[in-house]
């Protein structure tokens, strides 16, 4: 074939050039509010000399300590969440044919295609209305000291439960499509109970993909701003937290924020990028053509 | 062989049950008291009061700028984000080395996965007066140049955030694209030029819808962008969302806009399902950004 002679040709060089200047467009930018976060003066846009200084004050701040203790546990629970609701889900969807798998197929691709500001005001009218309804109810059964429901971290742990569940089944729903069957008839050949070879060998199999799930969950939880935004109620997570302070003006505090942000969120990929590389290496399924 | 199908179905409703109460109580349940609001009223206090009245659809036209800035900046958004991707794609598609590939496709992907939030907010300095302004003030090129909170800053910002959304399904469809076609091409006489257009153009058209409908349905409700880089001078759809949700608690009137904004989407997605049918199917196969 002639690789070579495409390599050579002004096109090639032309084209190679265009894609450096765009990874640098898209890179750049991150870049700079990583060097900023070291940034020694007292201003966000003015380079003075290099400092762990603004990491110092940012760690001191009760609120922003606050904001990021909230927005983990909301990450863990959430995901922890998506992930069991996912999987179970992928595994019984095997079962599923005819039109409840055409109704599941659309909720999955709805919850994950539609914006974000759509899933924030449905939820917090959902619940509005909900604990509007059962608040009264429960001050019946339980007296003047029931405890009033209203929006908060569990709200926002549900909400995003909703989109990152969805996530979780696609992967692992594509992970069982590609798993090796054999291994699972050789197992109930064998005379393993059912559950035996679930625990013993599909659920080895579909650990990676499960992983992968959890992850890519946790970062989207830690990383949302809008659906939050509609149903934290009185809480603060570490997005609410940065853009509120944009608003005040730009701080160095926000690029330390900023630069830990995508500390976790970049290594959390990079897990799931081996876990999801390794786990497809052996089971890739070829191209239906 | 009853029992056993029974005891299947059994575990199979009860596998599903947890996420189906979440689809349900979470997703459709809140689809459908929106629909409902949006015939109500405003109760006194803000929030929504029972009624059945189409008042808040005739309303919809004194919110029309932010459909119409939504709709414009959205269309103009994508249509650079194709400009921009299709080069990129087509490079690491045809040009790029196997060793360098997937490391450069994963760059692209990269920043997709990391805080929209802090993408957005990487911008503000950059465009704000002490940043490209004060360079290029400097280089004697320019007087008194504002970017932040213009319609360029919200363009910008755009095209940064949603240009891997555009060029991963680009790439990929550029990827499957069967290099025997161009030899052909080539072989039947075609110039480069033509090859390009009348083969690997329509080829590369399902990757070309797929990604201008994802980028143009989250466009769709977008709001860091015009509240951070339009420094709320112009409005989405989002913000105003927002704003009669959160400011305003007109619940009612919002539930009529955000039912505007379902029905664009909606329109959206039919053109895309009907598009990629009449591709036969090519267009079909999902993209996946996982």
């Amino acid at each position: 074939m002639g690789a070579n002679d495409y390599m050579r040709d002004p096109i090639s060089s032309l084209l190679k050039n265009y894609a450096t200047l765009l990874y640098i467009f898209l890179y750049a930018p991150i870049a700079l509010v990583v060097l900023f976060s070291f940034n020694s003066g007292n201003y966000a846009a003015d380079l003075q000399g290099f400092s762990f200084r603004w990491y110092g004050e940012t760690w001191r701040d009760p609120f922003v300590l606050e904001a990021f203790g909230n927005s983990i546990f909301i990450a863990t629970t959430s995901a922890t969440l998506a992930t069991i609701f996912g999987t179970l889900a992928a595994l019984a969807l095997q079962n599923v044919r005819g039109w409840l798998r055409t109704v599941y197929d659309s909720l999955i691709y709805i919850a994950i295609i539609i914006p974000g500001i759509v899933i924030g005001i449905a939820t917090l009218i959902f619940f509005v209305q909900f604990f509007g309804w059962l608040n009264p109810i429960l001050q019946n059964l339980f007296g003047p000291t029931a405890p009033r429901l209203n929006l908060g971290m569990p709200t926002i742990i549900a909400a995003h439960a909703l989109f990152t569940m969805s996530i979780v089944l696609v992967i692992v729903r594509s992970r069982i499509a590609g798993m090796d069957r054999s291994l699972i008839e050789a197992s109930s050949d064998l005379y393993a109970t059912p559950f035996n070879t679930f625990w013993q060998v599909t659920l080895p199999q579909l650990f990676p993909a499960i992983m992968a799930g959890f992850l890519l969950a946790f970062t989207f939880s830690f990383d949302d701003f809008i659906v939050a935004f509609f149903v934290a109620g009185p809480n603060t997570t570490l997005p609410i937290y940065v853009f509120s302070s944009i608003r005040r003006g730009v701080t160095p505090k926000i690029n330390t924020i900023a630069t830990v942000t995508l500390i976790v969120s970049l290594s959390f990929l990079f897990i799931t990028q081996n876990l999801l590389t390794r786990s497809n290496a052996r089971a890739r399924t070829p191209d239906k053509e | 062989m009853t029992v056993s199908t029974r005891k299947t179905k059994l575990t199979t409703a009860l596998l599903l049950a947890p996420a189906s109460l979440w689809y349900l109580l979470l997703l459709v349940a809140p689809l459908v008291i929106v629909t409902i609001f949006s015939f109500g009223e405003r109760a006194p206090e803000g929030g929504y009061a029972a009624a059945f009245t189409f008042e808040q659809y005739l309303k919809l036209p004194t919110r029309s700028t932010p459909f119409i800035n939504t709709l414009w900046l959205a269309s103009l958004g994508t249509f650079f984000c194709i400009i921009l991707a299709y080069p990129l794609a087509y490079y690491l598609a045809t040009r790029a080395s196997a060793q360098m590939k997937s490391i450069l496709v994963a760059l692209i992907i990269v920043p997709f996965w990391t805080s929209f939030l802090i993408r957005t907010y990487a911008w503000i300095t950059i465009l704000s007066s002490r940043g490209i302004p004060a360079i290029l003030e400097r280089l004697g090129l320019v007087q008194d140049l504002v970017l932040l909170n213009t319609p360029f800053a919200i363009t910008l910002g755009i095209v940064y955030n949603y240009l891997p959304l555009m060029t991963f399904p680009l790439y990929v469809s550029l990827e499957r694209l069967d290099k025997r076609l161009l030899e052909a091409s080539k072989d039947l006489g075609a110039n480069r030029w033509g090859t390009f257009w009348q083969v690997t153009f329509p080829l590369s058209a399902p990757g070309l819808i797929t990604g201008s409908m994802l980028v143009f349905i989250l466009l769709m409700g977008e709001y860091l962008i015009p509240a951070l880089l339009g420094g709320g001078k112009i409005f989405f759809v989002g913000n105003a969302l927002v704003d009669l949700f959160l400011q305003s608690r007109n619940w009612p009137f919002g539930s009529a806009v955000s039912m505007a904004l379902n029905f664009i989407m909606l329109v959206i997605i039919s053109l895309y399902l009907w598009l990629t049918s009449r591709l036969g199917g090519e267009g079909r196969e999902e993209v996946s950004l996982f």
